[in-house]
Protein backbone atom coordinates (compact mmCIF):
# COMPACT_ATOMS: atom_id res chain seq x y z
CA UNK A 1 0.00 0.00 0.00
CA UNK A 2 0.94 3.34 -0.40
CA UNK A 3 1.47 6.10 2.11
CA UNK A 4 -1.62 8.24 0.66
CA UNK A 5 -3.68 4.82 0.52
CA UNK A 6 -2.73 4.26 4.15
CA UNK A 7 -3.95 7.72 4.86
CA UNK A 8 -7.52 7.32 3.38
CA UNK A 9 -7.61 4.40 5.50
CA UNK A 10 -7.61 6.07 8.27
CA UNK A 11 -8.74 8.95 7.92
CA UNK A 12 -12.32 6.74 6.81
CA UNK A 13 -11.54 4.36 9.92
CA UNK A 14 -11.65 7.95 12.34
CA UNK A 15 -14.59 9.18 10.29
CA UNK A 16 -16.22 6.15 10.89
CA UNK A 17 -15.82 6.79 14.38
CA UNK A 18 -15.93 10.64 15.08
CA UNK A 19 -18.66 10.85 11.74
CA UNK A 20 -19.27 14.67 12.78
CA UNK A 21 -15.40 15.45 13.06
CA UNK A 22 -13.31 16.13 9.42
CA UNK A 23 -10.73 13.83 9.64
CA UNK A 24 -9.75 14.76 6.42
CA UNK A 25 -8.24 18.35 7.46
CA UNK A 26 -6.28 16.85 10.74
CA UNK A 27 -3.07 17.82 11.64
CA UNK A 28 -0.76 15.15 10.85
CA UNK A 29 1.20 15.65 14.41
CA UNK A 30 -1.80 16.56 16.57
CA UNK A 31 -2.67 13.64 18.79
CA UNK A 32 -6.14 12.47 17.34
CA UNK A 33 -7.71 11.50 21.01
CA UNK A 34 -7.18 15.57 21.57
CA UNK A 35 -8.22 16.83 18.43
CA UNK A 36 -10.92 14.59 17.95
CA UNK A 37 -12.34 14.27 21.10
CA UNK A 38 -12.23 10.13 21.42
CA UNK A 39 -12.18 8.36 24.32
CA UNK A 40 -11.06 4.36 25.35
CA UNK A 41 -13.45 2.96 24.06
CA UNK A 42 -13.42 4.85 20.61
CA UNK A 43 -10.03 4.02 20.39
CA UNK A 44 -10.21 0.42 20.78
CA UNK A 45 -13.30 0.73 18.16
CA UNK A 46 -10.21 2.38 15.94
CA UNK A 47 -7.63 -0.03 15.96
CA UNK A 48 -9.95 -3.38 15.61
CA UNK A 49 -11.17 -1.73 12.75
CA UNK A 50 -7.93 -1.39 11.32
CA UNK A 51 -6.53 -4.40 12.41
CA UNK A 52 -9.80 -6.28 10.37
CA UNK A 53 -8.89 -3.94 7.52
CA UNK A 54 -5.32 -4.75 7.58
CA UNK A 55 -5.06 -7.96 8.95
CA UNK A 56 -2.14 -7.18 11.03
CA UNK A 57 -1.75 -7.56 14.87
CA UNK A 58 -1.39 -3.99 16.73
CA UNK A 59 0.17 -5.02 20.06
CA UNK A 60 -1.66 -3.19 22.96
CA UNK A 61 2.06 -1.94 23.70
CA UNK A 62 2.07 -0.31 20.44
CA UNK A 63 -0.99 2.15 20.69
CA UNK A 64 0.97 4.98 21.76
CA UNK A 65 2.37 4.83 17.98
CA UNK A 66 -0.93 5.36 16.60
CA UNK A 67 -1.92 8.49 18.43
CA UNK A 68 -0.94 11.03 15.70
CA UNK A 69 -1.35 10.38 12.11
CA UNK A 70 1.89 10.39 10.78
CA UNK A 71 2.43 7.92 13.69
CA UNK A 72 -0.10 5.87 12.62
CA UNK A 73 0.74 5.89 9.12
CA UNK A 74 4.50 5.13 9.58
CA UNK A 75 3.45 2.34 11.82
CA UNK A 76 0.78 0.72 9.77
CA UNK A 77 3.29 1.35 6.95
CA UNK A 78 6.25 -1.15 8.35
CA UNK A 79 3.73 -3.50 10.04
CA UNK A 80 1.99 -3.77 6.47
CA UNK A 81 5.21 -3.96 4.58
CA UNK A 82 5.91 -7.93 3.37
CA UNK A 83 8.80 -9.11 5.29
CA UNK A 84 12.03 -8.90 2.93
CA UNK B 1 -57.42 -3.47 28.87
CA UNK B 2 -54.03 -2.18 29.86
CA UNK B 3 -52.96 0.88 28.14
CA UNK B 4 -49.03 0.86 26.76
CA UNK B 5 -47.97 4.54 27.71
CA UNK B 6 -44.96 6.53 26.42
CA UNK B 7 -42.63 5.48 28.74
CA UNK B 8 -39.55 7.67 30.66
CA UNK B 9 -36.60 7.32 29.18
CA UNK B 10 -34.79 8.89 32.19
CA UNK B 11 -35.34 11.94 34.71
CA UNK B 12 -34.47 14.41 31.65
CA UNK B 13 -37.31 13.28 29.60
CA UNK B 14 -40.48 14.93 29.55
CA UNK B 15 -41.80 14.15 26.58
CA UNK B 16 -40.94 11.73 23.16
CA UNK B 17 -42.19 11.90 19.31
CA UNK B 18 -43.38 8.33 17.77
CA UNK B 19 -41.53 7.64 14.76
CA UNK B 20 -43.14 4.21 13.75
CA UNK B 21 -45.54 1.82 14.94
CA UNK B 22 -43.77 -1.69 14.66
CA UNK B 23 -46.87 -3.48 15.38
CA UNK B 24 -50.84 -3.49 14.22
CA UNK B 25 -53.88 -3.39 16.02
CA UNK B 26 -54.94 -7.55 16.17
CA UNK B 27 -51.00 -8.35 16.80
CA UNK B 28 -50.25 -10.32 19.16
CA UNK B 29 -47.34 -9.13 21.39
CA UNK B 30 -45.30 -10.51 24.12
CA UNK B 31 -43.22 -9.50 27.31
CA UNK B 32 -40.09 -7.59 25.22
CA UNK B 33 -41.05 -7.19 22.04
CA UNK B 34 -39.86 -3.97 20.15
CA UNK B 35 -44.02 -2.42 19.27
CA UNK B 36 -42.41 1.32 18.37
CA UNK B 37 -40.22 3.88 18.00
CA UNK B 38 -40.15 6.84 19.70
CA UNK B 39 -37.69 10.08 18.89
CA UNK B 40 -36.19 11.92 21.63
CA UNK B 41 -33.24 14.10 22.72
CA UNK B 42 -31.41 11.22 23.18
CA UNK B 43 -31.90 9.37 19.35
CA UNK B 44 -34.60 7.35 18.19
CA UNK B 45 -35.48 4.20 21.23
CA UNK B 46 -36.71 1.33 20.42
CA UNK B 47 -39.90 1.00 22.75
CA UNK B 48 -40.77 -2.37 24.46
CA UNK B 49 -43.65 -3.35 26.09
CA UNK B 50 -43.74 -4.97 29.02
CA UNK B 51 -46.42 -7.51 29.19
CA UNK B 52 -47.80 -9.89 27.02
CA UNK B 53 -51.35 -9.39 24.71
CA UNK B 54 -53.08 -8.06 22.23
CA UNK B 55 -52.49 -4.87 20.60
CA UNK B 56 -56.24 -3.58 20.03
CA UNK B 57 -56.00 0.52 19.23
CA UNK B 58 -53.28 2.33 18.74
CA UNK B 59 -53.90 5.76 20.60
CA UNK B 60 -51.23 7.96 18.66
CA UNK B 61 -50.61 8.75 15.72
CA UNK B 62 -46.97 8.60 13.87
CA UNK B 63 -45.60 12.13 13.95
CA UNK B 64 -47.23 13.23 17.47
CA UNK B 65 -44.88 14.22 19.98
CA UNK B 66 -46.64 13.16 23.91
CA UNK B 67 -45.59 13.96 26.95
CA UNK B 68 -44.21 11.11 29.11
CA UNK B 69 -47.00 8.61 30.21
CA UNK B 70 -49.33 9.59 27.96
CA UNK B 71 -51.66 6.26 26.47
CA UNK B 72 -50.26 5.26 23.11
CA UNK B 73 -51.92 1.89 22.48
CA UNK B 74 -54.67 -0.31 24.26
CA UNK B 75 -53.41 -4.03 24.98
CA UNK B 76 -55.94 -6.56 26.06
CA UNK B 77 -54.28 -9.17 28.27
CA UNK B 78 -54.08 -12.73 27.19
CA UNK B 79 -53.76 -14.65 30.57
CA UNK B 80 -51.34 -13.62 32.66
CA UNK B 81 -47.98 -12.53 31.85
CA UNK B 82 -45.16 -12.16 33.66
CA UNK B 83 -44.93 -10.13 36.35
CA UNK B 84 -43.79 -6.51 35.35
CA UNK B 85 -40.24 -5.69 36.04
CA UNK B 86 -39.61 -3.16 38.91
CA UNK B 87 -39.55 0.31 36.89
CA UNK B 88 -38.64 3.54 38.46
CA UNK B 89 -41.32 5.31 39.81
CA UNK B 90 -42.79 8.12 36.79
CA UNK B 91 -41.80 11.39 36.55
CA UNK B 92 -44.19 13.82 38.62
CA UNK B 93 -46.67 15.66 36.30
CA UNK B 94 -45.01 19.07 37.41
CA UNK B 95 -41.75 18.48 35.50
CA UNK B 96 -44.13 17.62 32.16
CA UNK B 97 -45.86 20.96 32.60
CA UNK B 98 -42.20 22.30 32.20
CA UNK B 99 -42.18 20.73 29.14
CA UNK B 100 -39.62 22.19 26.25
CA UNK B 101 -42.10 23.07 23.07
CA UNK B 102 -42.79 19.92 21.48
CA UNK B 103 -40.86 19.37 17.73
CA UNK B 104 -42.91 20.26 14.87
CA UNK B 105 -44.44 16.31 14.37
CA UNK B 106 -42.99 14.55 11.36
CA UNK B 107 -45.96 14.83 8.30
CA UNK B 108 -47.03 10.85 8.32
CA UNK B 109 -50.54 10.53 7.50
CA UNK B 110 -50.77 7.06 7.47
CA UNK B 111 -50.38 4.44 10.28
CA UNK B 112 -48.41 1.64 9.95
CA UNK B 113 -45.17 0.44 8.56
CA UNK B 114 -43.46 2.40 5.44
CA UNK B 115 -43.11 0.18 2.39
CA UNK B 116 -39.10 0.16 2.77
CA UNK B 117 -36.41 -2.94 1.89
CA UNK B 118 -35.34 -4.56 4.81
CA UNK B 119 -31.66 -3.57 4.01
CA UNK B 120 -32.98 -0.12 4.53
CA UNK B 121 -34.61 -0.62 7.42
CA UNK B 122 -31.54 -1.72 9.01
CA UNK B 123 -29.39 0.90 7.68
CA UNK B 124 -32.27 3.56 9.12
CA UNK B 125 -31.88 2.18 12.44
CA UNK B 126 -28.06 2.00 12.43
CA UNK B 127 -28.03 5.41 11.28
CA UNK B 128 -31.36 7.07 13.07
CA UNK B 129 -33.27 7.49 9.84
CA UNK B 130 -37.01 8.24 9.95
CA UNK B 131 -38.21 6.09 7.24
CA UNK B 132 -41.26 8.03 7.08
CA UNK B 133 -40.02 11.19 6.31
CA UNK B 134 -38.20 9.30 3.40
CA UNK B 135 -39.67 9.55 -0.50
CA UNK B 136 -38.35 6.03 -2.08
CA UNK B 137 -36.96 5.35 -5.13
CA UNK B 138 -37.72 1.65 -5.47
CA UNK B 139 -40.40 -0.33 -7.01
CA UNK B 140 -43.26 1.09 -6.22
CA UNK B 141 -42.50 4.29 -4.42
CA UNK B 142 -40.30 1.45 -1.80
CA UNK B 143 -37.52 2.92 0.47
CA UNK B 144 -34.30 1.68 -0.65
CA UNK B 145 -30.99 1.73 0.74
CA UNK B 146 -29.90 4.46 -1.34
CA UNK B 147 -32.80 6.51 -0.02
CA UNK B 148 -31.50 6.38 3.73
CA UNK B 149 -27.77 6.59 2.82
CA UNK B 150 -28.52 9.66 1.53
CA UNK B 151 -30.84 10.86 4.14
CA UNK B 152 -28.23 9.84 6.55
CA UNK B 153 -25.81 12.29 4.99
CA UNK B 154 -28.10 14.92 5.92
CA UNK B 155 -27.35 16.60 9.06
CA UNK B 156 -29.37 14.38 12.34
CA UNK B 157 -32.24 16.50 14.25
CA UNK B 158 -29.97 16.54 17.37
CA UNK B 159 -30.59 19.71 19.32
CA UNK B 160 -28.24 20.70 21.80
CA UNK B 161 -30.03 23.53 23.79
CA UNK B 162 -32.96 21.07 24.16
CA UNK B 163 -30.87 18.35 25.32
CA UNK B 164 -29.17 20.99 27.89
CA UNK B 165 -32.32 22.31 28.89
CA UNK B 166 -33.51 18.62 29.97
CA UNK B 167 -29.90 17.69 31.43
CA UNK B 168 -30.67 21.21 33.72
CA UNK B 169 -34.01 20.05 34.90
CA UNK B 170 -33.14 16.64 36.04
CA UNK B 171 -29.96 17.36 37.68
CA UNK B 172 -31.69 20.59 39.45
CA UNK B 173 -34.93 18.40 40.33
CA UNK B 174 -32.05 16.13 41.67
CA UNK B 175 -30.44 18.26 43.83
CA UNK B 176 -33.60 20.07 45.16
CA UNK B 177 -34.55 16.62 46.48
CA UNK B 178 -31.73 14.45 47.32
CA UNK B 179 -29.62 15.23 50.06
CA UNK B 180 -26.36 13.98 48.40
CA UNK B 181 -23.30 12.70 50.81
CA UNK B 182 -19.79 12.52 48.99
CA UNK B 183 -17.13 9.89 49.62
CA UNK B 184 -13.92 9.28 47.68
CA UNK B 185 -10.93 7.19 48.38
CA UNK B 186 -7.94 6.05 46.10
CA UNK B 187 -7.54 2.71 44.80
CA UNK B 188 -4.39 1.03 43.49
CA UNK B 189 -4.80 -0.55 40.85
CA UNK B 190 -1.27 -1.69 39.96
CA UNK B 191 -2.61 -5.36 40.01
CA UNK B 192 -5.46 -4.92 37.78
CA UNK B 193 -3.56 -3.08 35.17
CA UNK B 194 -1.14 -5.35 34.73
CA UNK B 195 -3.66 -8.61 35.02
CA UNK B 196 -5.38 -6.81 32.28
CA UNK B 197 -2.50 -5.86 29.73
CA UNK B 198 -1.13 -9.42 30.24
CA UNK B 199 -4.10 -10.76 29.09
CA UNK B 200 -4.57 -8.27 26.47
CA UNK B 201 -1.11 -9.50 25.24
CA UNK B 202 -2.28 -12.85 24.13
CA UNK B 203 -5.89 -11.64 22.47
CA UNK B 204 -6.26 -10.03 19.45
CA UNK B 205 -7.68 -6.45 19.39
CA UNK B 206 -11.65 -7.21 19.33
CA UNK B 207 -10.95 -9.68 22.33
CA UNK B 208 -8.92 -7.31 24.77
CA UNK B 209 -10.17 -5.27 27.71
CA UNK B 210 -10.67 -1.49 29.08
CA UNK B 211 -10.03 -0.97 32.20
CA UNK B 212 -13.75 0.22 32.54
CA UNK B 213 -14.46 -3.15 32.46
CA UNK B 214 -12.97 -4.80 36.14
CA UNK B 215 -13.98 -1.86 37.32
CA UNK B 216 -17.61 -1.83 36.65
CA UNK B 217 -17.26 -5.45 37.62
CA UNK B 218 -16.20 -4.33 40.51
CA UNK B 219 -18.72 -2.27 41.48
CA UNK B 220 -21.71 -4.45 40.76
CA UNK B 221 -20.32 -7.09 42.79
CA UNK B 222 -19.25 -4.69 45.49
CA UNK B 223 -22.70 -3.49 45.26
CA UNK B 224 -24.17 -6.77 46.45
CA UNK B 225 -23.31 -6.28 50.06
CA UNK B 226 -24.58 -2.46 49.93
CA UNK B 227 -28.10 -2.69 48.66
CA UNK B 228 -29.05 0.29 49.86
CA UNK B 229 -27.14 1.99 47.15
CA UNK B 230 -28.88 0.28 44.51
CA UNK B 231 -32.51 0.70 43.53
CA UNK B 232 -35.25 3.64 42.97
CA UNK B 233 -36.42 6.49 45.58
CA UNK B 234 -40.29 6.57 44.71
CA UNK B 235 -43.14 7.30 46.05
CA UNK B 236 -42.70 4.84 49.14
CA UNK B 237 -39.14 5.55 49.73
CA UNK B 238 -36.36 3.69 49.01
CA UNK B 239 -37.49 0.16 47.29
CA UNK B 240 -33.65 -1.94 46.90
CA UNK B 241 -33.40 -3.89 43.36
CA UNK B 242 -32.28 -7.31 43.23
CA UNK B 243 -31.18 -6.67 40.25
CA UNK B 244 -28.03 -4.74 39.28
CA UNK B 245 -28.51 -2.79 36.30
CA UNK B 246 -25.37 0.11 35.46
CA UNK B 247 -25.99 2.62 34.04
CA UNK B 248 -23.30 3.80 32.02
CA UNK B 249 -22.41 7.36 31.71
CA UNK B 250 -21.71 8.23 27.52
CA UNK B 251 -20.61 11.69 26.42
CA UNK B 252 -22.63 12.63 23.24
CA UNK B 253 -21.08 14.19 20.22
CA UNK B 254 -21.85 17.53 20.30
CA UNK B 255 -22.79 17.64 23.70
CA UNK B 256 -25.32 16.22 26.60
CA UNK B 257 -24.41 12.90 27.91
CA UNK B 258 -26.99 9.64 28.16
CA UNK B 259 -26.34 6.60 30.45
CA UNK B 260 -27.80 3.75 28.95
CA UNK B 261 -28.06 0.42 31.43
CA UNK B 262 -25.94 -2.94 30.92
CA UNK B 263 -27.87 -5.63 33.11
CA UNK B 264 -27.25 -8.04 35.60
CA UNK B 265 -23.69 -6.82 35.41
CA UNK B 266 -22.59 -8.86 38.44
CA UNK B 267 -24.01 -11.83 36.56
CA UNK B 268 -21.34 -10.99 33.45
CA UNK B 269 -18.07 -12.42 32.90
CA UNK B 270 -15.19 -9.54 32.35
CA UNK B 271 -15.33 -10.53 28.89
CA UNK B 272 -18.71 -10.41 28.49
CA UNK B 273 -18.86 -7.24 29.81
CA UNK B 274 -16.40 -5.23 28.06
CA UNK B 275 -18.32 -6.86 24.63
CA UNK B 276 -21.71 -5.06 25.92
CA UNK B 277 -20.05 -1.76 27.03
CA UNK B 278 -18.57 -2.01 23.03
CA UNK B 279 -21.89 -2.73 22.05
CA UNK B 280 -23.48 0.16 24.10
CA UNK B 281 -21.01 2.77 22.93
CA UNK B 282 -21.72 2.08 19.58
CA UNK B 283 -25.55 2.03 19.69
CA UNK B 284 -25.41 5.04 21.51
CA UNK B 285 -23.67 6.91 18.86
CA UNK B 286 -25.92 5.41 15.97
CA UNK B 287 -28.90 4.91 17.23
CA UNK B 288 -30.38 1.73 18.29
CA UNK B 289 -31.13 1.77 22.53
CA UNK B 290 -34.25 0.05 23.57
CA UNK B 291 -36.57 1.58 26.16
CA UNK B 292 -35.32 -0.35 29.13
CA UNK B 293 -31.93 0.03 28.33
CA UNK B 294 -33.01 3.80 29.21
CA UNK B 295 -35.02 3.79 31.94
CA UNK B 296 -34.16 0.66 34.09
CA UNK B 297 -30.93 1.83 35.84
CA UNK B 298 -30.15 0.92 39.30
CA UNK B 299 -27.54 2.97 39.50
CA UNK B 300 -25.17 4.89 37.45
CA UNK B 301 -20.94 5.10 36.95
CA UNK B 302 -19.68 8.02 35.03
CA UNK B 303 -15.96 7.16 34.23
CA UNK B 304 -13.81 9.82 33.11
CA UNK B 305 -11.53 8.07 31.16
CA UNK B 306 -7.46 8.63 30.49
CA UNK B 307 -7.49 12.21 29.09
CA UNK B 308 -9.69 13.45 32.14
CA UNK B 309 -9.21 14.33 35.42
CA UNK B 310 -8.33 12.94 38.84
CA UNK B 311 -11.88 12.60 40.14
CA UNK B 312 -15.32 13.46 39.77
CA UNK B 313 -18.07 14.05 41.89
CA UNK B 314 -21.15 12.89 40.02
CA UNK B 315 -24.83 14.34 40.71
CA UNK B 316 -27.21 11.31 41.67
CA UNK B 317 -29.37 10.65 38.87
CA UNK B 318 -33.36 10.26 40.08
CA UNK B 319 -34.86 7.87 40.60
CA UNK B 320 -31.59 6.57 41.68
CA UNK B 321 -29.88 6.64 45.03
CA UNK B 322 -26.09 6.36 44.24
CA UNK B 323 -23.76 7.75 41.93
CA UNK B 324 -20.34 6.27 41.15
CA UNK B 325 -17.33 8.57 39.62
CA UNK B 326 -14.27 7.11 38.39
CA UNK B 327 -10.82 9.45 37.53
CA UNK B 328 -8.29 8.93 35.29
CA UNK B 329 -5.98 6.15 36.48
CA UNK B 330 -2.88 8.07 36.91
CA UNK B 331 0.83 7.22 38.24
CA UNK B 332 1.16 8.34 41.62
CA UNK B 333 3.60 7.84 44.98
CA UNK B 334 2.23 5.30 47.41
CA UNK B 335 3.90 3.97 50.72
CA UNK B 336 4.10 0.24 50.71
CA UNK B 337 5.92 -1.46 54.09
CA UNK B 338 8.00 1.99 54.51
CA UNK B 339 9.25 2.38 51.06
CA UNK B 340 7.86 5.10 48.55
CA UNK B 341 6.78 3.38 44.91
CA UNK B 342 5.18 4.74 42.11
CA UNK B 343 1.80 2.64 41.93
CA UNK B 344 -0.90 3.02 39.18
CA UNK B 345 -4.31 4.15 41.21
CA UNK B 346 -7.70 5.75 40.19
CA UNK B 347 -9.88 7.84 42.44
CA UNK B 348 -13.19 6.44 43.05
CA UNK B 349 -16.44 8.44 44.48
CA UNK B 350 -19.45 7.86 45.52
CA UNK B 351 -22.26 10.09 45.80
CA UNK B 352 -25.07 8.79 47.57
CA UNK B 353 -28.42 9.42 48.97
CA UNK B 354 -29.13 10.11 52.55
CA UNK B 355 -32.52 8.68 52.64
CA UNK B 356 -31.27 5.50 51.86
CA UNK B 357 -27.88 4.92 53.48
CA UNK B 358 -25.33 6.56 55.68
CA UNK B 359 -21.64 7.46 54.89
CA UNK B 360 -20.63 4.62 56.63
CA UNK B 361 -22.70 2.11 54.06
CA UNK B 362 -20.86 4.23 51.66
CA UNK B 363 -17.17 3.77 53.13
CA UNK B 364 -17.89 -0.02 53.23
CA UNK B 365 -19.00 0.17 49.52
CA UNK B 366 -15.89 1.59 48.34
CA UNK B 367 -13.44 -0.36 50.48
CA UNK B 368 -15.42 -3.51 49.18
CA UNK B 369 -14.72 -2.42 45.56
CA UNK B 370 -10.78 -1.56 46.46
CA UNK B 371 -10.13 -4.93 47.76
CA UNK B 372 -11.80 -6.65 44.73
CA UNK B 373 -10.13 -5.00 42.23
CA UNK B 374 -6.29 -6.67 44.00
CA UNK B 375 -7.82 -9.71 42.96
CA UNK B 376 -8.75 -9.28 39.29
CA UNK B 377 -8.53 -12.74 38.01
CA UNK B 378 -12.09 -13.36 40.46
CA UNK B 379 -13.42 -10.62 38.47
Amino acid sequence: MTREEVRGLIVETLGNIAPEADASTLDPKADIRESLDIDSLDFLNFVIAVHERLRIDIPEVDYPRLFTLDGAIDYLMQKAAPPK
Amino acid sequence: MAEFRMPSLGADMVAGTLVEWLRRPGDRVRRGDIVAVVETQKGAIEIEIFQDGVIERLLVEVGTTVPVGTPLALVSGIGVGAPAAPTPPPLRPEAVVQAPAPRVPIPGPQVGRPLASPAARRIAQQFGVDLRALRGTGPGGAIVSADVEQAAKAPRRFDPAEMRRAIGAAMARSKREIPHYYLSTTIDITVAQRWMEARNAERPPPQRLLLAAPLLKAVALALRGSPELNGYHGERGFEPSPAIHIGVAIAIRGGGLMAPAIHDVDKLGVDELMAKLRDLGMRARSGGLRSSELSDSTITVTNIGERGVEAVFGIIYPPQVALVGLGKPMERPAVIEGKVLPRRTIVATLSADHRASDGHRGALFLAEMDRLLQAPEQL
